[in-house]
């Protein structure tokens, strides 16, 4: 190294993103045994426990049965649940001195949030696959093969919304233990968006719903087992929410030259 | 310790005229909402130097580091490392800077930590030998929050090694290291310099910066108060405190005696920074009427304090 050539050096294609990186991110969630219980085996109780109950699982509902619905309403709430999470790691990177870390070398912060929506959305297809799996073996949910397909591809792709939510959250709040403050946080926005039990449109309640993060994913989830077309104000909810929270994580993102 | 390039190091204005410079910095200004950081740092620094940015805490060091490294952007002024952009030369891996503490994920390997960070690179050492270098090939495995302070500053270090970087950028390296940790860490340093890398480091020890340092950047209160050899860092800090009562001190008459530095006055005693303690203190008692003199001697750090500490006192040390 006694002469360096400063022009024989090259910066890495794509920002610095690459499948070594990512797998190693993949492996550190999946090491992560507290988020995985939380956000795989969680979802999956609550659908059993809610989900099977005889006395009203038979009931028709749309083109399916109650089952069936509240097995969507858990897939959905298990994707969020892990979306924020993943996204929700960064704040534990940066309370770890990590996100500065990075910033001395070339990865380009665009390539660490795709990587971190990348595990975002992992982490939330395997929630929707969990839960999607013990409704099949529980064998109470009754819909077309179709609306079960549907159902949880949007809960799933929907979910991104909290991946840009964890991201933000993980950057305003300084925690190591960020998902000890946005688990309930999450159960409070689901229960008011209508993801525990229906809320009627039209009502005090529902006009207070129709504005929270989850009940534009809530209700586009579910659409697929009344079919018609689907609400404006779902998909208003959602974008908006999407717009907010991404914007909220730039934001911070730009902001964030913090060391430890 | 000597340098033989003396005459080559850019002070002041001439940083401008050296376009193969390690570091490059002119006119730099960066505030903070009303707090002025730094306010206005000219500096040049060539490639092999190893370089020590001395000054107490808060005077603006860390901030001067954030913006060679990038990432901060001086609120006026230019930055340049090796004749590029901080972004573009930390981009190609020209630029490594090893923190004070943190900047490890504790639920990887040490092993995934480096392999991690090489694929971040366009080029990089060997995984394997960087860690067989750092001296923590055997603890590979190990994860990160089960290593020892020390394991996890040499993982720094591989780290940063990993992209052969032509500058070294250290904020308050050996924060933690006991002495051996300390002798090894600079040797290792040293020897790397020899071969070309240019290093510069943050510290408040003057012991350390005079030690392993080819050259001292004093800052103090965002600016340079002086640059030069330990050597010269030292001579600027020899001299003595003397102090008397003396009511109604005039101190304009005895800032002019020969030799003195600094003078300042507490209610009746006067407290004066001297290079000829004998001569003033033949003056006081002789000529006023000075009693309770006391003289001690300027202990190095409390040099590195007079000089540091207050405007009025940079006067001397600009001399």
């Amino acid at each position: 190294m006694s002469t360096i050539d400063v022009n024989a050096r090259r910066a890495p294609a794509l920002g610095g993103f690459n499948l070594t990186m990512l797998a190693i991110e993949f492996r550190r969630v999946l090491r992560n045994r507290r988020a995985v219980i939380f956000t795989l085996i969680m979802p999956v109780l609550l659908y059993l426990v809610i989900g099977t109950n005889s006395t009203y699982a038979n009931d028709r509902e749309g083109s399916g049965n109650v089952s069936a619905y509240i097995l969507i309403s858990m897939a959905a709430y298990g994707a969020v649940l892990a979306s924020t999470s993943g996204g929700a790691m960064v704040a534990v990177e940066r309370a770890l001195g990590w996100s500065r870390q990075l910033r001395l070398t070339p990865l380009a912060p665009v390539a660490y949030i795709t990587v971190k929506s990348l595990v975002a959305l992992l982490l939330g297809l395997g929630s929707v696959v969990a839960v999607n799996i013990a409704g099949a073996i529980s064998g109470k949910p009754d819909m077309p093969l179709h609306v079960w397909i549907a159902a949880a591809v949007i809960a799933w792709a929907g979910s991104i919304v909290f991946g840009a939510f964890g991201l933000f959250m993980g950057y305003l709040l300084p925690s190591e233990n960020v998902m000890q403050v946005l688990g309930p946080v999450l159960a409070g926005l689901a229960a008011i968006g209508g993801l525990w039990f229906p809320i009627k449109d039209g009502t005090v309640l529902g006009h207070i719903s129709s504005v929270t993060p989850i009940y534009g994913l809530a209700n586009l989830a579910r659409w697929p087992l009344y079919g018609g077309a689907p609400h404006l104000a779902w998909v208003v909810n959602l974008v908006f929410w999407l717009v907010v929270f991404v914007a909220g994580a730039a934001w911070r993102m730009s902001k964030d030259t913090a060391r430890v | 310790m000597t340098i033989s390039a003396a005459d080559e190091r850019g002070r002041g204005g001439a940083a401008a005229r050296h376009p193969g410079a390690a570091i490059r910095l002119a006119g730099v200004t960066k505030d903070f909402g009303s707090v002025h950081a730094v306010r206005g740092i000219d500096l040049t620094i060539q490639p092999g130097e190893v370089v020590a940015f001395l000054g107490p805490n808060g005077a603006g060091k860390t901030t001067t580091i954030d913006m060679m490294l990038g990432l901060s952007r001086p609120t006026s002024g230019e930055v340049s490392v090796l004749g590029l952009e901080p972004r573009e030369a930390i981009a190609r891996g020209l630029v490594s800077a090893v923190m004070q503490t943190g900047g490890l994920l504790k639920d990887i390997t040490v092993r995934e930590t480096v392999a991690y960070t090489a694929s971040l690179f366009a080029d990089t050492r060997g995984v394997d030998e960087v860690l067989a270098d750092a001296g923590i090939a055997g603890i590979a495995d190990r994860k990160v929050a089960k290593c020892s302070g020390g394991e996890q500053q040499r993982l720094r270090f591989a780290m940063a090694l990993l992209s052969d970087p032509a500058l070294l950028l250290l904020d308050e390296p050996t924060t933690g290291m006991d002495v051996e940790g300390r002798r090894t860490f600079w040797s290792a340093i040293r020897a790397d310099a020899a071969r070309g890398r240019t290093v510069l480091f943050a510290t408040h020890y003057l012991e350390e910066a005079d030690q392993y340092a080819d050259r001292i950047v004093l800052v103090s209160q965002g600016r340079i108060v002086a640059d030069g050899t330990g050597a010269e860092i030292k001579a600027l800090a020899s001299g003595r405190t003397v102090r008397a009562t003396l009511p109604g001190a005039d101190a304009d008459a005895l800032s002019r005696i020969p030799g003195v530095d600094a003078v300042e006055l507490r209610g009746d005693a006067v407290i004066v920074h001297t290079k000829d303690s004998d001569g003033l203190a033949r003056h006081l008692l002789t000529s006023t009427s000075a009693r309770d003199l006391e003289i001690t001697a300027k202990g190095i750090e409390e040099a590195f304090l007079s000089l540091t500490s207050n405007e009025t006192s940079n006067e001397g040390a600009r001399a």
